[in-house]
């Protein structure tokens, strides 16, 4: 505790605790709604792509932000704009991103030949929260007010569509638009993210907190009050296991990750009591169960 | 043109790269009939960590590699059951590998170079050898999958069904997913964990947006896969500079986009033949579809004995 007040004197250690708790705080709401909708593979997707952009921007010489917020915009555009169901949607994001890898790829390859040394990919993909600036801290707090207010303003139809998109198209709400909308927040959110955490580490801010949170309570703003407080818990927990102790030396990712996945593996178990107690009855998706199903046995082998 | 073809490390390579591109594309048809893409992509990642565990503790890399693929593969089939909650699992199984990858790299002071090699892969380096392990594994997975074609179809189409039918669905997922990961595993050590990703994805998704029965999908996507990988290793050497992987991961989606684009205009006319059948209360229809289909399946498996 005292070497952890001792470090606060630090600027780095001061912007690393205020960049981290903004980007958990940021993540922990939009993964929430990440969840909720299952889209763990879009949000994976837009940090590599972030990757690929962040890649595409040093070649250019620009901002690694500029570069991250062009290509996960459109990569949000174009994952709206072409995948219209759950299952379909999943080849499409497979298929935006296998083509952003490949850019990202391209371009760190000619800038290690151009450029002074290849390890910007992997300070991008495993992040440097330990040097973030000042101006990084600002940054990030900006987008992360605007991305918040979005969200609020959003809120009510945002998590009526999630939950259930049939009875929210029926009702009137623009499902797709905000469906649309959504993934431009999440861009915008992902990429704030990777500047201060690194691709790797989004992920795991964004679902873990928000999938515990969700395993143990189905209440809308209880579950989001305790994934932002699960994301401030493995965010700090993380910073300091890697600042003070035994594990100094240890990267703060690893740190982060590990905490992450422990606290989403403890509430896996927890949530199988809970939901052998409320057996929920869903619509069946088929219309003639009965039929199909006589129609098969009847055909044999 | 074809002055390139005469070099030993582009014959190994076009090899190599074809049978890859071939299991590929046949797991790929599968896995997305399965809704695993998220699976596709976080395999080769946590193969990576494996491998870089395995360097750091002085074993060859395929080791970690298997290990941590498969035990990923396992753990995805035994607690991943409903398809939303799967995603959520692979996203934080992916985040704790690339977690411990990252541990693992920085105990290991050889840094950047054995990350670049996995990610990116060495298919221009590849040795006779290499391609002689790759051919014989390539080979040991197809019967696998021939040996299961049938209810692997089955299941991977239609669980329900397939389940009240008594067919052991949670075994023959835990299987696949087993026989991905060992997939994943060969071809990351030729192609590269990025690669990979798109050799089992890109062919497939637009062979089944193309091909109506799932055994025409099937070929024309190993069709499409070999084709990618041969003119994408043919590219990059004639650039030179330029990764096999931007061209690979380009063509494919470029392929792909138009394919996705102009489908709606056959989907339609598609449509009706598959889908209304299926509600209609009768049942005619389907049957003769399915005796269709089932045909070339009964013809593969007969074949494979």
């Amino acid at each position: 505790m005292q070497a952890l007040l001792h470090l606060f004197h630090y600027d780095f250690v001061q912007n690393a605790y205020l960049a981290g708790t903004i980007v958990a705080l940021v993540a922990a709401v939009m993964g929430y709604f990440v969840v909720l909708r299952a889209q763990a593979f879009a949000s994976e997707a837009m940090s590599d792509i972030g990757l690929a952009g962040a890649a595409g921007a040093a070649l250019l010489g620009v901002g690694s932000l500029l570069g991250m917020f062009c290509l996960t915009i459109l990569a949000a555009l174009g994952m709206g704009a072409l995948g219209e169901r759950l299952r379909g949607r999943d080849v499409e994001i497979g298929m935006i991103l296998s083509f952003a890898l490949g850019l990202g790829a391209l371009f760190l390859i000619i800038y290690s030949q151009t450029g002074t040394n290849a390890a910007v990919g992997i300070n991008v993909l495993f992040g440097s929260i330990v040097s973030v600036t000042r101006g990084d801290v600002l940054i990030t707090l900006y987008t992360g007010l605007a991305t918040l207010l979005c969200i609020a303003l959003l809120f009510r139809p945002l998590l009526f569509a999630s939950i259930d998109p049939e009875v929210a198209q029926t009702r009137g709400v623009p499902v797709r638009l905000l469906s649309m909308l959504f993934l431009v927040l999440l861009a915008i959110a992902t990429a704030e993210a990777i500047l201060v955490v690194g691709a790797l580490l989004v992920l795991a801010l964004l679902i873990a907190p928000a999938a515990t949170a969700l395993s143990l309570t189905r209440r809308p703003l209880t579950s989001l009050l305790l994934s932002i407080a699960l994301g401030l818990v493995i965010i700090w927990g993380g910073l300091t296991l890697a600042l003070v102790g035994p594990g100094r030396h240890l990267p703060v990712g690893f740190f982060i990750a590990t905490l992450a996945t422990l606290f989403y593996l403890v509430s896996l178990p927890l949530k199988r009591l809970r939901s052998s107690r409320h057996i929920v009855t869903q619509p069946r998706p088929c219309k003639h169960p009965c039929n199909e199903y006589s129609s098969m046995a009847g055909r044999g082998h | 043109m074809f002055d390139l073809l005469q070099y030993a490390f582009i014959q190994n390579a076009l090899l190599a790269g074809a049978l890859v591109a071939v299991v590929a594309a046949i797991m790929g048809y599968f896995l997305i009939a399965r809704g695993l893409t998220f699976a596709a992509h976080a395999l080769p990642n946590i193969g990576f960590a494996g491998a870089a565990g395995a360097v750091l503790l002085g074993l060859d890399p395929v080791f970690g590699l298997f290990a941590f693929t498969i035990g990923a593969g396992l753990g995805i089939g035994l607690l991943g059951k409903k398809a939303g909650e799967r995603d959520t699992l692979i996203g934080v199984l992916m985040t704790f590998a690339l977690g411990l990858g990252l541990l693992f790299l920085t105990l290991y002071s050889g840094y950047s170079e054995l990350v670049y090699n996995i990610l990116f892969g060495q298919i221009l380096s590849i040795t006779p050898q290499d391609v002689l392990i790759t051919a014989l594994a390539s080979l040991l997975t197809l019967l696998a999958v021939l040996a299961l074609f049938r209810p692997l179809l089955f299941s991977s189409f239609d669980p329900e069904v397939a389940q009240a039918r008594g067919l052991p669905v949670q075994l023959l997922a835990l299987v696949f997913l087993t026989l991905l990961a060992i997939t994943v595993s060969l071809a990351v050590q030729v192609v590269g964990a990025l690669l990979v990703f798109t050799l089992l994805v890109g062919p497939a998704a637009t062979a089944s947006r193309l091909a109506s029965s799932p055994f025409r999908a099937i070929a024309l996507a190993s069709v499409l896969g070999v084709s990618y990988t041969l003119l994408g290793i043919y590219l990059a050497a004639l650039t030179l500079t330029w990764p096999v992987s931007f061209f690979i991961a380009a063509i494919a989606f470029g392929v792909y986009l138009p394919v996705r684009l102009l489908s709606p205009l056959w989907s339609d006319r598609h449509k009706r033949h598959t889908l209304q059948p299926a509600l209609e209360p009768s049942g005619a229809t389907q049957n003769d579809l399915s005796a269709q289909e089932a045909q070339p399946v009964e013809h593969l498996t007969h074949s494979s004995r």
